[in-house]
């Protein structure tokens, strides 16, 4: 589907969209302020502010979900399918892709500076919900003078954003989308969870989460957590087909030239992806935001919430919801589930297990079935009630 | 657009406000004219692309999926009605789809093609090949439907999965309400039939 140019040059913008005087209330009750936030846009506002479409990202996205900042090869995480003539086309949509609360890429989180203290919050930001993501979302779009999405899309945490975000405001989305999603992760879905957080917060270098002026964060903890994590993301049939059991070339160069030899350095070829995919993750991850969002995303469990079945019998959203058939991480009963809860309801829902050998990562890759899906829900959405 | 003549017998049997389950439901073109016309509300579940398509373009819910799989994600009395319209006889499990419908809705409307039909019977007696007519194009080796049957056929199985027929609308073969003999002898006359269908 990702034919024909995609965007071009795009740029990051930034909102403060709380402050002193008018604080962001989260689910907690606590306070938070100020409160900036990073996005793009794509496309154009309609004259009557109905075109937009909202991407939520995922645990380690960010803003730029489309174009480039300046090299036409480095495009943004969802450039397939977010472009003119792409499944969220952006000659017909305004599409806005916010970088979540708590984040590292700009909006603000862990990272940020206290204005109590003039440091970096650490683990003394407030603990987040999903529900707070979307409050956060919300008040983007009445910064940027729209009242009601068109659609929200989202995959995995994205689309659990956008189902909390349905749920809370019955009438106000008009239709959402949510690849690969859960409304609730099972126990294994936190036991990783869970590998991934000891994993950061026993590096000798954690520090309590106050590492940012040391210089030196907990960069072994969060390379591992993010290894782990991508054996989640790929399904055995993938990595077969990526890797098999091929062997590194021996005579690589290695990443310390200095260590000496060992039997244990990287061998197999799936070593070495994700030694590489925990290396690339440290430049531009944060370990405390990496911690926030994976407890945030344990904790989501919307349809155990008290009045939720009265809040869903208002609902007038529709639904489409999408699962890989070899995704482990969110399988497809993840997505069942939510159709079930929802239809049972009476709320309007599509639903579809696509086959796709690639696992969770699939809603990030092409695929024919996968993007006219989206595609024509989206035009769907424009006709009928 | 105007709905096929077949499809408007049945959604004229469909009550308003109804909770609708269609089982094979194509383009969607019946639970649009349901869900705008008559304020019902429901899903349907396909499994050809180019119906799954056809719903999600219509904003019609659809789940992609197979009827033959059974329907065990559906609760029991989940909804009001269950529709199997032209649906039957490309089914390879005819049976579970009628006792499955029994489970979730108290009744069901199901439409079929007579198999029975004099034409038929004629080409098969005369010709000895296997007939084909307007509503079975398709020779026997690439036809979807390998379920075929007689209006009696169907009434029986309709008796032993414990439903039973309130109302039956007899087809001719431009699909719309037959008359005259069909009525009269459905099994040798008519071309098909819509059934309305109760628990019994």
């Amino acid at each position: 589907m990702a034919e024909g140019a995609g965007l071009g040059q795009v740029e990051t913008q930034r909102a403060v969209l709380f402050s002193e005087g008018d604080p962001l209330v989260l689910a907690s009750g606590r306070e938070l302020a100020p409160v900036e936030v990073a996005f793009e846009t794509y496309g154009t506002l309609s004259p009557e502010r109905d075109n937009v479409v909202v991407i939520c990202h995922a645990l380690t996205g960010d803003a730029h979900a489309a174009g480039h900042h300046g090299d036409p090869e480095r495009r943004g995480w969802w450039d397939n399918i977010i472009g003119p003539g792409r499944p969220v086309d952006t000659d017909k949509y305004f599409v806005v892709c916010p970088n979540l609360l708590g984040g590292c890429q700009g909006t603000t989180g862990p990272s940020s500076i206290d204005p109590r203290t003039g440091k970096p919050y650490g683990l003394r930001f407030p603990a987040i919900t999903v529900r707070d993501l979307v409050t956060v979302h919300r008040k983007l779009l009445a910064h940027l003078g729209v009242e009601k999405p068109h659609a929200v899309v989202g995959g995995s945490l994205g689309g659990m954003q956008a189902l909390q975000w349905a749920l809370d405001y019955p009438t106000e989305i008009g239709g959402v989308a949510l690849v690969c999603s859960t409304s609730r992760l099972t126990a294994q879905n936190i036991a990783f969870s869970a590998v991934a957080r000891e994993a950061i917060m026993r590096d000798p270098d954690f520090n309590g989460g106050d590492f940012y002026e040391s210089g030196k964060g907990p960069a072994l903890g969060l390379a591992l957590a993010r290894m782990t994590a991508h054996i989640t993301y790929l399904s055995e049939e993938a990595m077969r087909q990526k890797f098999g059991r091929r062997r590194q070339d021996p005579d690589a160069p290695k990443a310390d030239p200095d260590a000496p030899e060992s039997d244990f350095d990287v061998d197999f070829e799936v070593e070495s992806y994700l030694r590489h995919q925990g290396d690339v993750f440290l430049d531009r991850f944060d370990a405390n935001t990496y911690l926030y969002f994976s407890r945030l995303m344990d904790r989501f469990d919307p349809f155990s919430e008290p009045q939720v079945y009265e809040r869903m019998r208002e609902l007038t959203t529709r639904f489409l919801l999408v699962s890989f058939d070899t995704d482990w991480r969110f399988d497809t009963s993840h997505s069942q589930a939510i159709q079930r809860q929802l239809a049972r309801a009476g709320v309007p829902v599509s639903f579809r297990e696509i086959e796709s050998p690639w696992g969770h990562d699939s809603f990030l890759l092409d695929g024919e079935d996968y993007h006219r899906t989206v595609k024509t829900f989206l035009e769907g959405l424009e006709g009928g009630e | 657009m105007a709905l096929r003549p077949d499809l408007e017998l049945v959604a004229g049997l469909v009550p308003e406000d109804s909770r609708v389950l269609d089982l094979g439901c194509g383009d969607g073109a019946l639970l649009e004219e349901l869900i705008t016309n008559r304020d019902c509300s429901g899903w349907g579940v396909e499994l050809s692309d180019d119906g799954f398509y056809g719903c999600l373009a219509r904003g019609v819910p659809v789940v992609k999926g197979d009827v033959d799989h059974g329907l065990e994600e559906v609760d029991d009395d989940e909804v009001d009605l269950v529709i199997l319209s032209e649906t039957i006889q490309a089914l390879r499990r005819p049976e579970l789809a009628l006792t499955e419908m029994r489970r979730v809705a108290q009744r069901g409307i199901v439409s079929l093609p007579n198999f029975g039909n004099w034409r038929l019977r004629i080409e098969l007696l005369t010709r000895g090949r296997m007939p084909s007519s307007r509503e079975l194009p398709n020779p026997w080796f690439s036809t979807p439907n390998i379920h075929l049957c007689t209006l009696t056929d169907f009434e029986s199985l309709v008796d032993h999965c414990g439903l039973r027929v309130i109302e039956r609308i007899e087809l001719d073969d431009t699909h719309g309400r037959a008359s005259g003999l069909a009525k009269l002898r459905p099994n040798l006359f008519a071309a098909g039939a819509v059934y309305l269908l109760e628990r019994a």
